[in-house]
């Protein structure tokens, strides 16, 4: 028991070897403007992920070469800007306003603008009707006729 | 009515973008190349490691560039398409080799036929990145004054060779 105790104190040094994660940059300032840079980028292999979620081969060339960037001084644009060079706007997930990106940006505006003027519409039509019940001379009579217990459709 | 007609003519439309969004392949990103000068590379040759090979030496000629690797499924299924074209020297074809070991490499050459006028080595995909490459394989067709033209991702098709890049290629080499 006791040699099994002093085994497993040699032991003890080797253990802390294992499990520890290598920090992939010393620098967290760097670390952490990498991991916004790349949550920004899509990964275009697997195209619902982004270079930061993607274990694909290529997002993990895209992370290094982000980094590496970082470490070269180069700023957020200038990285974001090498990679729509190479992949075009599609690598960015927060598209530019162009001409062809216009009904996208301005799509959700629009539908909102048309849902408003469809609710005042029926919100006008609706207090108009409240207000003016509009009752035929007939409706008059047998308003009458109930009203007097002369109705006919009593059973 | 108009009850009827309005939510049937926006359904109508919804339908219609859906249908065309159904049409459409993700996976083809256009490519932020076309008529941009091909990026420029210094390259190790696959055969002769010593000797250097740059986009600049092709100048002058309409080429293809052909990205591909040994352990690409797909790169296998366009390479007779690549060796049809060699054997009638209809272009000269440039491979670049993405990714991979070289003594791989070598071998699925010798075994699948080299329609290669020249290989480069890409080891680490750095040039493939500057190509925006991301799916192995993919082939660009690049022009005289050295400008990308056409960019096939995947893999080259007898649809592809015949209805796109055969044509191209014949028009680029008149003028």
């Amino acid at each position: 028991m006791k040699a099994l105790a002093a085994l497993l104190l040699a032991l003890m040094p080797f253990a802390a070897w294992c499990g520890e994660a290598v920090p992939t940059e010393q620098d967290p300032v760097h670390e952490k403007r990498a991991v916004k840079l790349s949550e920004q980028l899509r990964c275009l292999v697997c195209q619902n992920q982004s270079i930061a979620e993607s274990n694909a081969e290529l997002a993990v060339d895209l992370r290094r070469q982000i980094r590496d960037q970082i470490k070269a001084g180069k700023s957020d644009n200038e990285i974001v800007d090498f990679m729509v060079q190479r992949y075009g706007d599609f690598v960015l997930y927060r598209p530019p306003l162009n001409t062809t990106t216009v009904l996208l940006w301005g799509g959700p505006l629009l539908l909102l603008v048309i849902g408003a003027v469809v609710l005042a519409r029926n919100l006008r039509e609706r207090r108009h009707r409240a207000a003016e019940p509009e009752l035929t001379d007939e409706d008059h009579r047998r308003a009458e006729q109930l009203l007097t217990g002369g109705g006919k459709d009593r059973t | 009515m108009n009850r009827f007609l309005i939510p049937l003519g926006v359904f109508a439309v919804l339908v219609a973008f859906l249908a065309v969004g159904l049409t459409l392949n993700p996976r083809e990103v256009p490519s932020p190349f076309i008529n941009k000068p091909a990026p420029a590379f210094q390259l190790a040759q696959l055969h002769q490691p010593a000797l250097v090979f740059s986009q600049k030496d092709m100048l002058g000629q309409v080429w293809l560039l052909n990205i591909w690797a040994s352990w690409c499924a797909a790169c296998r299924d366009e390479h007779p398409f690549l060796v049809e074209l060699a054997r009638d020297r209809v272009v000269p074809i440039i491979g670049l080799n993405y990714k991979d070991k070289s003594n791989d490499a070598k071998a699925w050459l010798t075994r699948y036929g080299d329609p290669y006028t020249v290989s480069v080595t890409d080891a680490n995909g750095r040039i493939g990145i500057d190509y925006g490459v991301y799916g192995v394989p993919e082939t660009f067709v690049i022009d005289r004054a050295g400008n990308i033209r056409y960019k096939q991702i995947g893999p080259i098709t007898r649809q592809a060779l015949d209805g796109k890049i055969l044509p191209l290629i014949r028009e680029l080499q008149k003028s």
